[in-house]
């Protein structure tokens, strides 16, 4: 300790507060407080989120850290928002290298998860948060790992397809599709009022990525899903009927022209863009979606009045359960060797009032119960419905199944966008990257 | 301080008694001459090389460690695979396109920014007035940050950019591409961006360079009867050859390891189905992306072999004249 005392010092010249919080925050760790030593003494929680935008989600978390630490006057929490991207491939995994990583984190739950609880580096929180697993629901199951629970959601959704209901109207569609062969027909009519069906932002790979999963949610039965998600076995037939099915799809060229190149999100030339300014009319897209389509509208009066959503449509005879639906989360998890304040604070995110409160930021669904009437925009209600009438929710399968096979699934996918892919290609991509 | 003690014992020792106190001094003067030559090159060097150590030479040592497991960067890496994952590097195609498409800029770079740079150097390097705007004017995008260039570009050639607007204005619409989406394309969009940023950068190497040929040489050649052209010809870019081959040397390297202005051009479909790969893309495609440190790792470090190859053949065969001075000083 002596040594890492003076190291610290001498260190804290150079070096930023955080390290030496941490660096006192390690004299902690061998002893281990017991339930009772609660709040008894002052402990600084390191928190690393992704909301890194100015916006009403990063003030959302400083009032909430706020909040608590006037509850427990003994805890400091110190926030870092970092991008999704840098916090999830480089920061995180570097943080969890070192001995050194932050107390509680962002957490996106499925196969990342299971390798982060194989090396060791998350506080197994089962017994401290049976009350919140119980008013959650089933939600919880993306941050379990062999039935023990590492992490909790505050945000949860399934994914669904946002349209505009004024070209819809105009293309003369009365009710939003519920099969596949409604949506070819409302394709149909929407080309010939000279709109874009279906903007995809292709050029991001998982916007494109997420249409092959739906027909895969369709083509496979939960049980392969499963089985694929937790051993990464892709045998089954369904995997590429799904890419068939998508190759057909395609060929009745319901998206923008040059799909290949468009990105995502988060400017006017996307196809959330597309979508928000009324050139195209529709976009498979998450529940995050309302507040991104905010970010790139000229004219947020007429996006608010015309912008709707509906559950992905049913493929007439096939194998999959037709009201299952993809989804996804954000949850945090408290790394191996966090105070026991880490979890308090864990559960009093994902408590009915401050969920609530989340909520009422519109920038996603909460996933506990009574936190319902925070919600207020129509279009994020009819998700919160489906969301809970879905008989199954399998987690985005890039996440369930691991960066390294959902990034090489990914791409090959995208091969098939781009016209020189094959769907027998996507399976022989995701079972070499298995094995990679 | 090894190199110094023979010649203290030498003098001290066994030279002293008959040679009297006069040389003993001298030598004993001239070693701490070079003691405190020593200790001023120990004093000057060492912060850069601890610094070069800690921060080249270990993370390079380490890269080449890592990339011999099969590591996703949970926990320490432990799955030893020797030299496999290089193996799967060269079997894949994605890699293969990326090497072709950095081989394209490297020539691509040294044959169009080549002749435009010398041709901009000469003409800005006579007088006339407002020189100094148009100097400024083609460094400009040079100092431009890589990211901004890349949204800039980004926007001007998405479909409906100005550049396709541009032509169909100028009743050149059959030349308006998907020059972003375009798959046959889109590595020569790079390249015409690529050339666009650092073309500033080779004209001002070159006009430094012009500024170092004599005046007089030119005088005497004009008096001789020379041309403008003639002079150019056979005075001043015989005389440039040292700076131009510096600047292909820079070139190639940046050529070789460019990433930020793709990076941000490019999307990440495109980049993912090889058509305007790089190696250094590739790397954190890979390595971050899919989470293939071990994998990752290995990329960077035949990133790193074909550059250094590259570097010390063009040193052995192109800049050999350039650095013989030096080199030839020191033998001696």
């Amino acid at each position: 300790m002596a040594i890492k005392r003076r190291a610290t010092t001498f260190l804290a010249l150079s070096m930023t507060t955080a390290l030496l919080v941490a660096g006192c925050g390690g004299g902690g760790e061998d002893e281990a407080p017991a339930e009772s030593e609660l709040y008894k003494n002052p402990v600084t929680l390191t928190w690393w989120h992704n909301a890194s935008q100015d916006g009403p989600g990063k003030t959302y978390w400083e009032k909430v850290a706020k909040d608590f630490s006037a509850l427990h006057p003994t805890v400091t929490i110190e926030i870092e928002g970092i991008e999704t991207n840098q916090l999830q491939r480089t920061r995180l995994p570097a943080a969890l290298l070192s001995n050194d990583p932050p107390d509680i984190f962002q957490a996106w739950g499925g196969g990342e998860i299971r390798e982060q609880v194989e090396a060791d580096y998350l506080k197994d929180i089962t017994d401290q948060v049976k009350d919140e697993v119980a008013n959650i629901g089933s939600a919880v199951e993306i941050w379990q790992v062999d039935g023990k629970q590492y992490g909790l959601p505050y945000r949860m959704g399934i994914e669904g397809i946002w349209y505009n209901k004024d070209l819809f109207q105009q293309a003369g569609i009365t009710a939003p599709p519920t099969t596949f062969d409604e949506l070819n027909d409302a394709v149909t009519k929407l080309k010939a009022i000279n709109v874009i069906p279906i903007a995809v932002g292709a050029g991001d790979k998982w916007p494109a990525a997420h249409w092959w999963y739906n027909f895969a949610l369709r083509a496979c039965s939960v049980e392969t899903l499963r089985k694929a998600s937790l051993e990464n076995v892709f045998d089954d037939q369904c995997f590429v009927k799904a890419g068939q099915d998508l190759k057909a799809f395609i060929d009745t060229e319901p998206f923008q022209p040059n799909f290949i190149a468009t990105p995502g999100q988060n400017d006017p030339t996307s196809a959330n863009g597309l979508l928000a300014n009324g050139k195209a009319a529709m976009e498979l897209m998450g529940d995050w979606n309302k507040g991104t389509l905010d970010t790139v509208t000229e004219d947020q009066e007429a996006l608010n009045k015309f912008i709707g959503w509906f559950p992905v449509p049913a493929i007439t005879g096939s194998a999959g359960d037709p009201k299952a639906a993809l989804g996804g989360g954000d949850g945090f998890a408290c790394a191996k060797n966090a105070p026991a304040e880490c979890v308090e604070f864990l559960k009093y995110i994902v408590s009915p009032e401050v969920q609530k409160g989340y909520a009422e930021t519109g920038t996603g669904l909460p996933v506990a119960k009574g936190a319902e009437d925070g919600v207020k925009d129509p279009a994020l209600k009819s998700i919160l419905e489906a969301t809970t009438s879905a008989t199954y929710v399998q987690l985005w399968l890039d996440t369930a199944f691991g960066s390294t096979v959902g990034n090489a699934m990914n791409d090959a996918i995208v091969a098939i966008f781009a016209g020189n892919g094959t769907p027998e290609q996507v399976v022989e991509a995701m079972k070499a990257a298995a094995r990679k | 301080m090894t190199s110094t003690n023979p010649t203290l014992d030498l003098a001290g020792g066994a030279s002293a008694p008959p040679a009297g106190p006069r040389p003993a001094r001298r030598s004993s003067a001239r070693a701490a001459e070079t003691r405190r030559k020593w200790y001023e090159i120990i004093g000057l060097t060492t912060p850069a090389v601890i610094v070069y150590v800690m921060f080249v030479l270990v993370p390079m040592g380490f890269a080449f460690y890592y990339s011999l497991f099969r590591w996703r960067g949970v926990g320490p890496p432990t799955d030893y695979v020797g030299f496999d994952n290089y193996v799967l590097a060269f079997q894949d195609p994605i890699f293969i396109d990326a090497l072709r498409n950095n081989a394209i800029i490297v020539f691509g770079s040294l044959l169009i920014q080549g002749p435009i740079a010398l041709g901009v150097a000469l003409l800005l390097n006579r007088n006339f007035r407002g020189r100094t705007l148009f100097r400024l004017l083609a460094f400009v995008p040079y100092v431009l940050a890589e990211v901004t260039v890349g949204i800039m570009w980004k926007l001007l050639l998405s479909d409906a950019g100005t550049v396709n607007a541009m032509l169909e204005s100028l009743g050149l619409g059959s030349l308006v591409q998907a020059w972003l989406a375009d798959l046959d394309i889109v590595i020569w969009t790079m390249l015409a961006v690529l050339t666009w940023k650092y073309v500033g950068f080779a004209i001002i190497l070159l006009l430094a360079g012009l500024s170092n040929v004599p005046q007089e040489l030119n005088e005497a050649a004009a008096i001789d009867g020379a041309s403008w052209w003639q002079i150019q010809r056979h005075v001043t870019l015989p005389l440039l050859g040292p700076t131009i081959r510096i600047w292909m040397f820079l070139s190639m390297i940046g050529s070789l390891q460019v990433f930020d202005v793709i990076w941000v051009t490019s999307v990440p479909a495109v980049r993912s189905l090889g058509a305007s790969a790089t190696m250094a893309t590739y790397m954190v495609d890979n390595g971050f992306f899919a989470r293939l440190w071990g994998y990752g790792n290995a990329v960077a470090v035949i990133l790193f072999a074909i550059s250094f190859v590259a570097a010390v053949l063009f040193q052995r065969f192109l800049l050999r004249r350039d650095i013989e001075g030096a080199i030839t000083r020191r033998a001696n």
